[in-house]
């Protein structure tokens, strides 16, 4: 059986087709790099996103600092994780790359701070 | 009156990028001016990922792919001032701006880069008919209110129009805890990128409603809801088919124009087609030391080909500004067969034989083509396509050798060709 799908790695949007008459080894074509294979795999027996959101900012030169998942969480996950980001305000001054809450829901994956704040 | 080398007109990605590479081509005296309090443009409320895989080899946010640039600027001590607007630009390259901390000034530029961006269609543009009650935003406003600001527009939300910032703020709405009932699209195709209806609206099961439009907003003081209908093929609403949708909200993503009043003041020649200057393959427009890149130039789906042509517009400011000859003769590139328009539109009869990137839209949704470069008629380079979109830049990459054969050639055409013939 052939599944059609956009690959969504990066704004390219390939246009992937899978042959998942054997789910333990699916094949894949239509990609241009190899992420795309990764990502229809992921895609046909894991879905994962990464989740980018912001957190309320106390004391900082701005409201609202600007956060990512540092890699792609499983994708039921989203909403769990977003609820996260409402519960606690964050201190000034903050940098790119910094640690905001760590190990979100056991996936062993941080939100990190994508905006410096003064 | 001041002067300067080289002015850049905005902070964004491409006044920034313009910026590194004039530094980086010799030039000192370089002055950026942004009107906003920081650095960095509309990247910086754009705080979702799938930035800078060509320039960076990896997935940024925009915040991150903005701070990038503002470091490479601070480590070069490139001069810019925030909070200052550009009043004017004449033909003779007088800049004058405004600011609290400067009052209003004048700059004798002997070049000048416009990197100010382009700004979202309103309302007024495309006239939808109702009431006047408040709930209607631009996308990319909301998108400012909920990143930057930290309000939320509203709790039920129709959004008009399937271009990347409706559909990016499809699911940041959604995030944020709001309902996102429908996306509505006047065309039977998106004008966005696939990846975004795949990970905005199928992701979140949010329907998208093709060759729909609004045909009337309901609310005296706020919105209470739309009216929606299916339009014909030549794009006029069938009554007939007309459904409600309740709302409190509704955003705009009805396409972006390049801002380019400033340009018109100084006898700039623009575009009917891309609302952006006419370009040579210097990024340079009809006057003389006068360079437009980025989405001043023409709207762009992606930051890192604005980052590319920015600094193609950087290096050749420079090079004019240094008294580099230029070659008189030029030729137009033709597009033809369902294709849009091509920038740069005009290539110089020089021997600058540099690759080259051409950037191409088409008209329309096109399946099984072949995307082909035709030089005297003898193909240069062809493309196949599974599938060519208006929402898809075409970025095609001459390398020096094709920019040689390009530049020496007496008709140079761009056109689509279906591969089944």
């Amino acid at each position: 059986m052939i599944k059609e799908m956009i690959c969504i790695s990066c704004p390219m949007g390939c246009h992937l087709s899978c042959d998942i008459t054997d789910m333990n080894d699916i094949k894949v074509t239509g990609n241009t790099c190899p992420r795309g294979v990764l990502y229809a795999k992921d895609e046909l027996t894991q879905p994962k996103r990464i989740v980018t959101g912001s957190m309320r900012v106390v004391g900082g030169n701005k409201a609202m600092l600007s956060v990512k998942t540092s890699n792609a969480i499983d994708k039921h996950l989203i909403f769990d994780s977003l609820r996260l980001l409402n519960e606690i305000k964050v201190n000034a001054p903050i940098h790119i790359g910094d640690v905001m809450i760590e190990n979100v829901l056991g996936t062993g994956v941080n939100f990190v701070a994508t905006k410096e704040i003064l | 009156m001041e002067f300067k080398n080289l002015v850049i007109i905005g902070g964004g990605p491409a006044g920034l990028a313009a910026a590194k590479s004039a530094y980086d081509s010799g030039e000192r005296d370089i002055l950026i001016l942004e009107r906003e309090s920081e650095l960095g443009g509309i990247l910086n409320q754009c705080i979702h990922n799938g930035f800078g895989l060509h320039t960076f080899k990896e997935e940024l946010t925009g915040p991150e792919y903005a701070q990038r640039y503002i470091d490479e600027i601070n480590d070069r001590k490139i001069e810019y001032k925030l909070n200052t607007t550009v009043i004017d630009v004449s033909r003779d390259k007088i800049v004058t701006y405004v600011s609290s901390n400067d009052g209003l000034v004048e700059i004798n530029a002997k070049a000048i880069i416009f990197a100010c961006g382009c700004r979202e269609r309103p309302r007024g543009a495309i006239n939808i008919a109702g009431m006047r009650g408040a709930g209607v935003y631009s996308a990319g406003t909301a998108q400012k209110l909920v990143n930057i600001d930290g309000y939320m527009p509203g709790k039920e939300v129709v959004i008009l129009g399937s271009g990347d910032i409706g559909l990016i703020m499809a699911r940041r709405m959604t995030f944020e805890g709001a309902k996102v009932k429908a996306v509505i699209e006047l065309m039977p195709f998106s004008a966005g990128l696939n990846r975004n209806i795949v990970q905005c609206l199928n992701d979140f099961d949010i329907p998208l409603h093709f060759s729909h439009t609004i045909v009337e907003v309901v609310g005296k003081d706020r919105v209470e809801s739309v009216l929606v209908a299916k339009v014909d093929e030549k794009l006029n609403p069938i009554m007939e088919t007309a459904f409600s949708i309740p709302c409190d909200t509704i955003l705009l993503s009805v396409g972006l124009l390049p801002e380019n009043e400033l340009a018109k003041n100084a006898s700039v020649e623009l575009s009917n087609i891309t609302g952006g200057a006419i370009v040579d393959d210097s990024m340079m427009t009809n006057v003389d030391g006068v360079f437009q890149c980025g989405n001043v130039l023409h709207v762009h789906d992606l930051v890192d080909f604005v980052s590319a042509e920015s600094e193609v517009a950087g290096q050749c400011a420079v090079n004019y500004i240094n008294g580099k000859a230029r070659s008189a003769e030029k030729i137009e590139i033709l597009t033809t067969n369902g294709v849009r328009y091509c920038v740069p539109e005009i290539i110089l009869k020089d021997n600058e034989f540099k690759p080259l990137a051409l950037k191409v839209r088409v008209a329309n949704v096109f399946k099984k083509v072949k995307l082909q470069v035709l030089l005297d008629d003898n193909i240069l380079i062809s493309k196949n396509r599974a599938v060519v979109a208006p929402g898809e830049m075409e970025n095609i990459a001459l390398t020096s050798e094709q920019v040689q054969k390009l530049k020496t050639a007496n008709k140079i055409e761009i056109k689509l060709v279906s591969e089944v013939l």
